[in-house]
Order: structure tokens, then C-alpha cells, then sequence
């Protein structure tokens, strides 16, 4: 597909505009803060964002398999921001905003027009992970919780017999 | 073929949808929004009554009206002014700040939730402008142009929120030119919110219990006792040998003390075993106290006088009981307090004696004021001599890094010692990043009695870039372990990894050496400590059986 060389040719200028969008999605200082700080370690967060936006244009394009993986990443992080849902899974809308801005030299051939439908297409889809993915970690939430006050008073349950029990029921869920 | 209608630009679809929701007003105008997940409930009046502190009455941190008195404005602005008074550091604190930002990007709350209010430099202007209205000239004259505000209830709610969106874990203070402790503010600012009553209902909740019975959990002596005794069971099934420990004996010559999340919870219980079986090992002269039963102290959460209050126990009974000194087991705060605070809140007993190893010899001589050693530094010590027989092997299937904990570290320079006995009882070792570890550790994110299930949200936040360097190691060398000296660690740390790095297990230190100590006389072990079998022990006897 036409649309596709194009965009792996101009990927690194993608990344980085998404990347601007997504972050802008965080107070100003914040975003200063997200945008500069180079050593992933110093700041994950941002280092998450960049190298997540790149893994996901990059199996975009490449059909890889790792989309979920680096998808993963950035909403693991949002779904315990202060975000909700639709916000916290919004960025991967921003990518047909930023393609579109990219390719605005070429907006009217009609080959374009065509293929930009099938690359919506790939980010619908790309949303709907996106969303599983949130979900599981809301509900990763919820479970860890549990474990956590199970795990507080093991020692007092195991002595009421009350941990087979336990057990019992969290496997059969 | 007609031409393909163009699809709606995304931006036309989402018309209605505003994702850039920085706040139009300054900091100062922007009150404070209490987000579920964020903050720990109110505590509940029967706590506050049975300590006797200040304002019980049913209330939530949600309520819009917190019930204080009539005059709370007055209590806080002398609550202020009367610390201003008793620590020059506090004084020095709210006056020196040239807000140079160095602190801002250092702070794991700031880092994970990005709200601006939690770079501690602003955190700390959240209390500065307030102390600038009402004890600087400047401020009184000036206001709004000095950086002063008004004290209004928002502005104490605000306080409150970011007041236990802080670990009091200093790393801010290690970047900080002047080193400005934005802990110790953060413990001012409690100490000022606990006038009124408003405490959170997970460190209300320990304290009084502490108070009452001796730890935070509120477990009776019978309990503590049974409890030990059960680990004994596991023990004795996994090498094959007894032990009896002894409790509230006269005479011994150490008493021992321990975090009471060690003799409940795991992986805690899993680290006690490993002080007991090389406790017995040793045929050390030591006794476990019911009375003395809690080494970590959330009063020190609440104020210096509570804090003071729950540890008179400390030396309270190891006068009772005639020891020579104290051994405390793997805490965090629980160290920092002994080590910097106890001998200043009470005068050790005269029947305390300079701590000395009776195993090695060695004088524990940086205790000699507190009379209490650390069990990291006591079995290095052990090692060092080489007093303890070990077969590392026994952790082969582990690949241990080391979470140092903040106050361990930060607090006191403890860096060497757990490393020292890891290496010592493991066979692969890492480290994280240089920057996440030592002075530089990131904190655990539940440090400071935030370790409650109801702000998970916040720790999960404050936990990430403490993950982040943990996922690193994971993915690089494999690291499946954990390894910290600090019971909120064993506590948090487990569900910190299930969120953010799944197939990362928590441990304490002495699980590891409890793993590796070859006792006398013991059965050839094939379970480790949390009984799961040991990788290779049971091929080794297919095979054995085999031939």
C-alpha cells in the first residue's frame, strides 16, 4: 500500500508529534518535565510514552506482534492516572489526527482517500485493544487489592482454616 | 466510480471532548479535588478517644464539612507557631527555599502522578505561603506578591491531601543545594492536622492498638506466641529441627524486636523464620517480648509524642527483663527512629550495656548510644567471621536484586550490610540502575502508613519508578526476587510487582539467609522456606532412584 511507505518514511516525525499530543494531555510543567528528561529511570513516564509510541508505529506498519506489549505499557500507567477511561485510552485516537496533519501536502490525491480509510481502520482496532487492555488493569486493580488483605492477615486465616477455602474459590472464579 | 466521501476528520468526532485539562487558575486558586483511589478514609472517633487526642467525631476526608472546632484557624496558626519555636530546622525549612526546582523531577509522587502539587517544592509552598500570612512581615504586608495566602479551609484540606501524598522518604532532600528535609515538613504538617483530629484511619488505627496492646495489629500475647510457634512447626517440617524460642524471659542476654507485620503477613512470616532458625543456630542467648511487641511505630506518622509515647515500651522492657541489649529485626522507619530518635525521646536503662556480638565479639560501637543493633548488621558480622555455615546454592532458582529501603539508607547510610549477606547467601546478585539505588533509592510508594488499600491508585503511582527499575532488571537478567529490609516493604512491594512487573516476588533479607543456613544436624532440605520445593532436589532423587 501507497499510504504505508509513506508512512514509514516519515515515521520518526509521527512518533514525535504524537508524542507532543499525548503529553499534552498532562499539566504544562509536567509536560516539560515528561518532554525533557532523557533517562528512562529519572522519568518513566515519559520514557514509557516515546518508546511505547514508537513500538506501536512500528508493528503497526510491520503487522508486528508486540503491539500489545507497548499499548500495555502507556495504559498501565493511565489507568491508574488521573484519567477516565475515555481519556485515559484517548491517545490512540490522536494518531489519525497527527497522520492526517502529516500527510496534509498530499490531502488531495485520491489514492489518499482511499487508503486513509483502511489506516482508521487499524487505529479503531488498535482502540479496542487499548480498551481491553485498560480494563484488565482496572480489574488487576481490584484483584491485588484482595491478594493484599489476604496476604496482611495470612497467618490468622490459615489458623481459622479459612485459606483453602480461599484458594478454592479464587481458582473456580 | 464516484469518488469515496471523505470520513469525518477524528477531531469532529470528538468535538465534545476536552483532554487538556490543565487548571486556568494558579495553584493558589485551585482548590483541591479529593479523587477516590487518592487518599486514605478519615479515621474513626473511638481510635482518637482511646489515645486521648484531639476532635472524635464521625467525619470522612470526602465530607464537605469536617466538623472541626469553631476555632480551628487559631489552633493551626498556633500549632505553626509553636513548632516555628521547637525545631530551628522547621524555621529554616519555610524560610530558606529559593525554589531552584533541583527537588521538583526527584520526587517518585511527582514522577508517577505528574500533579505539580507533589514536587516538594511546591508541596512545602503549600504550607510556606501560609506560614509568609501570618509570621512574615513581608507576607502580612505584601500578600499575594510575597507568595503569602490566607489560611481558609480549603487551603487546609489542600494540606491534607498532599500531606499524605508524601512518604517522608527524602530523596528530595538529597538533590536539595541546601539540604532543605521536606519530610520533616511533611511531619510538621501532620503533627498540625492531628490538632484537629484528622488523621487517616489506617495509621489512627495501628496507633492506637499499639497503645492499648502493644502493636499495631492488636495482637494479644497468646497470639504472638502461638503465632511464633507456628512458624516453628513450618520450620522443623521443612530441616527436621525443633526450635523453642522463649518469651518474656529474665535474664537473656538480648531482647528482640521486630515489626508485627513479620509474625502475620507474608512474605514477612517467611523473613521470621529465617531470624529463628539462625537465632537457634547461633544458641543465642535472646528472648521475644509479648509486651514489647512491635518494632514499627505509625505514632512517629501521627507526631513526635506519639511516637515518643509507643516506644517507651522498648526500653521499658528490656529493663524489666535485665538484657544486655537490643537486636531489632528488618524495619525501615522502625530503624530511623531507633537509631536517631529513641535515646533522645527516653534515657536508656541502666542494665543496658555497649551492644557486643556474643558470637564474634565485635563492638557494635555506632550503637553505643541507642543500645540496639540492626539483625542485617549482627548476621554480616556473623558472615564476616565466618561463623555461619551457608550453601547459596539453595537459592539458585532465585535472581535477587535489592530495593533499599529509605529510611534504612537515606536515613542512616545503611548500604554495604544487606548487600554484603545477599551476596553472601545468593549466587545472582543485581543491582538496579545506578540512580534508583543507595541515597538514591526510589521509595516504595506506601511508606509513611500510605499503605492502605483504599489510596491504591496513589501507590501504584508512587510505586512506578521504583517498578520501573525493577522491570528493567526482570527483563535484562531475569530478576524473579525482590529483596528489601523493611516490613511496609514486604507488606506493599508484592502488589506493587503484581501490577506493574507480574512474576517479581518480594523477600526479606533473613528469608534468603534462612534458605541457605545449613543447620546442625538437619535434614536434607528439599522445600525452601514458603515450602515450595526446591528446582532440582526432586530430579536429583527420580535419579537417585533410578539407578
Amino acid at each position: 500500500m501507497r499510504l504505508w511507505e509513506v508512512l514509514k518514511e516519515r515515521k520518526g516525525r509521527i512518533a514525535a508529534k504524537w508524542f507532543e499530543q499525548v503529553v499534552a494531555t498532562y499539566p504544562e510543567e509536567t509536560a516539560k518535565f515528561l518532554k525533557s528528561k532523557r533517562d528512562p529511570f529519572s522519568n518513566p513516564v515519559g520514557n514509557t510514552i516515546k518508546e511505547g509510541i514508537e513500538g506501536i508505529i512500528n508493528s503497526l506498519l510491520d503487522k508486528g506482534e508486540e503491539v500489545n506489549t507497548f499499548l500495555d505499557r502507556i495504559i498501565r500507567i493511565r489507568a491508574v492516572q488521573d484519567f477516565t477511561p475515555s481519556e485515559a485510552v484517548s491517545f490512540v485516537f490522536q494518531l489519525k489526527d497527527v497522520v492526517r496533519e502529516e500527510l496534509a501536502d498530499m490531502s488531495d490525491e485520491s489514492w489518499l482517500t482511499e487508503e486513509i480509510s483502511l489506516f482508521d481502520r487499524r487505529v479503531d482496532e488498535l482502540a479496542l485493544k487499548a480498551f481491553d487492555i485498560f480494563m484488565g488493569c482496572r480489574e488487576r486493580l481490584y484483584e491485588i487489592k484482595v491478594d493484599e488483605m489476604r496476604n496482611w492477615t495470612f497467618r490468622l486465616l490459615e489458623r481459622a482454616n479459612l485459606l483453602e477455602e480461599f484458594e478454592r474459590k479464587k481458582k473456580n472464579l | 466510480m464516484a469518488k469515496a466521501a471523505k470520513p469525518p476528520k477524528p477531531e469532529e468526532i470528538t468535538k465534545s471532548l476536552d483532554y487538556k485539562k490543565t487548571p486556568e487558575t494558579h495553584w493558589m486558586d485551585t482548590p483541591v479535588e479529593f479523587r477516590p483511589g487518592m487518599y486514605c478514609y478519615g479515621t474513626r472517633p473511638k481510635y482518637l478517644e482511646e489515645v486521648g487526642m484531639p476532635n472524635p467525631r464521625e467525619w470522612s476526608s470526602a465530607d464537605e464539612d469536617w466538623k472541626l472546632p469553631e476555632n480551628w484557624k487559631e489552633i493551626v496558626l498556633e500549632g505553626i507557631a509553636d513548632r516555628l519555636n521547637k525545631h530551628r530546622s522547621f524555621r529554616l525549612f519555610m524560610d530558606i527555599c529559593v525554589r531552584c526546582g533541583a527537588c521538583a523531577d526527584k520526587c517518585h509522587f511527582y514522577i508517577g502522578t505528574g500533579d505539580p502539587k507533589n514536587m516538594p517544592v511546591l508541596r512545602a509552598e503549600l504550607l510556606r505561603s501560609v506560614y509568609r500570612k501570618y509570621f512574615t512581615t513581608g507576607g502580612k504586608l505584601l500578600g499575594r506578591v510575597a507568595g503569602a495566602r490566607e489560611l481558609t479551609m480549603d487551603v487546609f484540606k489542600e494540606l491534607w491531601y498532599y500531606a499524605y501524598q508524601c512518604t517522608e522518604c527524602r530523596r528530595c532532600s538529597v538533590f536539595c543545594p541546601y539540604g532543605i528535609d521536606t519530610a520533616e515538613i511533611t511531619i510538621m504538617v501532620r503533627e498540625i492536622i492531628n490538632l484537629l483530629g484528622c488523621n487517616t484511619d489506617w495509621i489512627m488505627g495501628p496507633v492506637a492498638n499499639c497503645y492499648r496492646k502493644g502493636n499495631h495489629l492488636g495482637l494479644e500475647p497468646h497470639t504472638i506466641q502461638s503465632n511464633i510457634e507456628m512458624m516453628c512447626d513450618d520450620i522443623e517440617e521443612i530441616t527436621g529441627i525443633r526450635i523453642e524460642p522463649t518469651f518474656n524471659r529474665k535474664g537473656a542476654e538480648i531482647l528482640f524486636i521486630t515489626p508485627s507485620g513479620d509474625l502475620f503477613g507474608v512474605p514477612g512470616v517467611y523473613t521470621c523464620m529465617g531470624y529463628l532458625m539462625l537465632f537457634h543456630e547461633l544458641g543465642l542467648d535472646y528472648t521475644w517480648s509479648t509486651y514489647a511487641s512491635e518494632g514499627g511505630n505509625f505514632g512517629f506518622f501521627t507526631s513526635l509524642e506519639m511516637a515518643k509515647r509507643l516506644y517507651y515500651k522498648v526500653y521499658a522492657e528490656a529493663e524489666r527483663l535485665g538484657v544486655k541489649w537490643i537486636l531489632g529485626g528488618e524495619c525501615g522507619h522502625m530503624w530511623r527512629l531507633w537509631h536517631q530518635y529513641l535515646a533522645t525521646f527516653w534515657k536508656p536503662p541502666d542494665n543496658l550495656e555497649d551492644p557486643v556480638s556474643p558470637i564474634t565479639g565485635t563492638k557494635f560501637e555506632h550503637a553505643n548510644s541507642s543500645k540496639i543493633v540492626h539483625v542485617v548488621e549482627f548476621t554480616a558480622d556473623l558472615i564476616r567471621h565466618g561463623k555461619i555455615k551457608l550453601d547459596p546454592s539453595r537459592n539458585d532458582h532465585l535472581k535477587v536484586t535489592f530495593h533499599d529501603s529509605c529510611n534504612t539508607s537515606r536515613g542512616m547510610g545503611f548500604f554495604e550490610e544487606p548487600r554484603y549477606v545477599i551476596k553472601s547467601v545468593c549466587n545472582h546478585f543485581y543491582e538496579m540502575p545506578e540512580n534508583t539505588i543507595r541515597e538514591k533509592t526510589f521509595c516504595c510508594g506506601s511508606g509513611s502508613g500510605l499503605n492502605s488499600s483504599e489510596d491504591m491508585e496513589l501507590r501504584m503511582r508512587g510505586g512506578l519508578p521504583r517498578a520501573n527499575a525493577v522491570r528493567y532488571v526482570h527483563e535484562r537478567y531475569g530478576v524473579n526476587m525482590l529483596a528489601n529490609i523493611c516490613a511496609i516493604d514486604r507488606a506493599a512491594l508484592p502488589t506493587l510487582m503484581q501490577y506493574w512487573v507480574p512474576g517479581v516476588e518480594v523477600c526479606g533479607v533473613h528469608e534468603l539467609v534462612g534458605n541457605a543456613l545449613v543447620m546442625t544436624g538437619e535434614q536434607k532440605r528439599t522445600m525452601d522456606l514458603r515450602m515450595e520445593p526446591l528446582p532440582g532436589v526432586e530430579e536429583e532423587e527420580e535419579g537417585e532412584e533410578e539407578e
